[in-house]
């Protein structure tokens, strides 16, 4: 039997707004409990939500990116439940008209090939508070500083058929709102966070499966796991005469599984109403034009703009273009270097596999892309061989520095002065007779490879400092003229 | 529209209002006639009337996106009934 995967997301980014989405309370990361939290957020009686227009607008600018259609009236709607970390009793959200809907996006898969996933909508929301469950015995400790953040929840359709066509679409979405500028796009503290519904079904079957929800993922990584794993669970189940269940689940990172999340789920019965305490929001066209008027570059146009001004390959290009900050990163990389296609290697290569190991992001790297610019022109300038700049990155990476400090301090620089690799060269070729004579006993076409040995031995003795062109150059020299 | 006891009792329940087993037959019968109410209102050919969102004919007004508020932590919490380390105390939720 072949299975299918049906997914679809719900991506919730946090607006990057200064003030709260119905207050003038801050919306600043990591401050103390409940210092961030007014008397609206807290619901007190006799409050009132007032709007803010800043959210408004960032929604607007996703809707247009999205080539979406724009609520011209869009309405907020009450979700009713009860939570202590949500003091009014409901969640102020969109339900009926929402400020975004229809719309799409392009994604391209393994193969090189772009697939259309569709966008059922986006709408505006308040975030709820934080609960700590752990902090003290039988109670329930509440932060009500996240309370009324602005969200914008980013439903898809059902159409993604494997975990990697879903992280590509979340990765796709995440560069939209960050290369727009409304969404700082840190999972790690939640402001990007996403919700998977998955199913599975007989290929060719026209039907959907029972689907479960599963929350709590904050990492690209994780989704792609959360969902294989889900994915096998559902058709383990099955196959084992079982059925899914809907619920929502739990991702937990430490096991790579996901687990039921409430024993008895009792339907969800939300009682959605339109928002009393709030009148519709009417925009007309010269608030939109002006907006997409405004809109900055996206990423697929910054993609075919990569190929084109810095002549990268089309895969290159992706990878650079696809996360707004690194995007931003090379193109620093690239002027300061005066080279694409040696800042696209560096950034894609050393930089990548140090954040990678070091499990950071590019907005957060030890080394600035001012920092790297700097250490490539040091390539490019003969001063340092490659090999000698993978050095100095590592100590740019775990100390800090200039690359010229570095090179300075450590007494890097590259050796081109002919007259002392000279030097060297003759020592080699003194010290390693046998492989001389193996050199020039050789066939003159097998001689090429050969000479990497002698490479090798001077770049010891040299430190890795001398140059290795020049080094090349005086080995072939001296060893042919022994062959004669 | 008639709504039986076990309609009422989801209500109760969806609101958080604890009820008295003796009044259920009299919610019962309060709630269905308002239900009989908005019935009747059905019968209202409305089918040329835009839905409204809210009862004033006017549009929403917005707010800067400006930090107005300052942290009043203090006193904000000194109505709760119990607080620590800046933390709204409430009976654990989760097993």
């Amino acid at each position: 039997m072949e299975w299918e995967a049906v997914i679809g997301l719900e991506i919730h980014a946090q607006l990057a707004t200064n003030s709260k989405i119905f207050s003038g309370a801050s919306t600043a990361f990591g401050a103390e409990p409940n210092t961030q939290a007014c008397a609206v957020d807290l619901a007190l009686p006799g409050t009132l939500p007032v709007f803010n227009e800043e959210a408004l607008r960032m929604a607007v600018k996703f809707g247009l990116a999205i080539d979406a259609n724009i609520g011209r009236t869009s309405v907020f709607d009450r979700k009713n439940y009860f939570y202590p970390d949500l003091p009014k009793g409901y969640q102020t959200s969109q339900l009926f008209f929402p400020i975004v809907g229809e719309g799409h996006v392009d994604i391209t898969l393994e193969d090189g090939t772009t697939k259309r996933v569709g966008v059922t909508r986006a709408h505006l929301e308040e975030d709820a508070g934080k609960s700590l469950h752990d902090e003290f015995p039988g109670m329930t400790g509440i932060d009500l500083n996240r309370a009324g953040t602005p969200l914008l929840e980013i439903v898809s359709e059902p159409d993604m058929r494997s975990a990697e066509e879903a992280v590509a679409y979340v990765r796709k979405i995440h560069s939209i709102v960050t290369s727009l500028g409304i969404c700082d796009g840190n999972m790690a503290e939640g402001s990007f966070r996403c919700d998977c519904n998955v199913s599975v079904r007989l290929k060719g079957e026209e039907e959907f499966g029972t689907r479960t929800e599963t929350k709590n993922i904050n990492s690209f990584r994780f989704i792609e796991k959360a969902i294989k794993g889900e994915i096998e669970r559902q058709i383990d189940l099955i196959e084992d005469g079982g059925r899914v269940v809907q619920e929502t689940r739990l991702y937990d990172a430490n096991k790579n599984e996901t687990r039921s999340m409430r024993s008895k789920e009792e339907a969800n019965d939300y009682r959605y109403f339109p928002c009393p305490d709030l009148l519709p929001i009417v925009i007309d066209e010269d608030y939109i034009d002006v907006i997409r008027d405004n809109l900055p570059e996206l990423p697929d146009a910054r993609k075919a703009r990569f190929i084109e001004e810095y002549t990268l390959s089309d895969y290159d290009a992706m990878v650079l273009s696809g996360d707004h900050h690194m995007a931003t990163y090379f193109e620093t990389v690239a002027k300061t270097a005066k080279d694409s296609k040696l800042a696209a290697n560096w950034v894609m290569g050393e930089l990548s596999k140090h954040l990678n190991q070091n499990d950071t992001t590019i907005a957060d790297s030890p080394v600035s892309a001012d920092q790297l610019g700097g250490l490539l022109v040091r390539i490019k300038d003969n001063t340092i061989s490659g090999n000698i700049a993978k050095k100095v990155f590592e100590a740019m990476w775990s100390e800090g520095g200039t690359a010229d400090e570095i090179i300075e301090a450590k007494g890097l620089k590259q050796v081109t002065d002919t007259g002392a690799i000279e030097k060297t060269v003759d020592e080699v070729i003194a010290n390693c007779t046998k492989q001389v004579e193996q050199y020039t006993s050789a066939e003159p076409e097998k001689r090429g490879k050969m000479i990497g040995f002698f490479m090798g031995q001077v770049m010891k003795a040299t430190g890795g400092k001398a140059n290795p062109g020049a080094v090349t150059g005086i080995l072939k020299k001296k060893l042919d003229a022994l062959c004669d | 529209m008639a709504l039986d006891r076990s309609d009422v009792e989801k209500i109760a329940h969806l609101a958080r209002l604890q009820i008295d087993e003796q009044d259920i037959p009299e919610y019962t019968k309060n709630l269905s006639s308002i239900l009989d109410l908005v019935d009747q209102m059905q019968a209202v050919d409305t089918s040329n009337v835009e839905p409204m969102a809210n009862a004033l004919d006017a549009v929403q007004r917005l707010r800067a996106d400006v930090v107005t508020e300052e942290n009043n932590r203090d006193k904000l919490q000194s109505v709760a009934p119990a607080v620590e380390n800046g933390l709204f105390q409430v009976p654990k939720v989760i097993e």
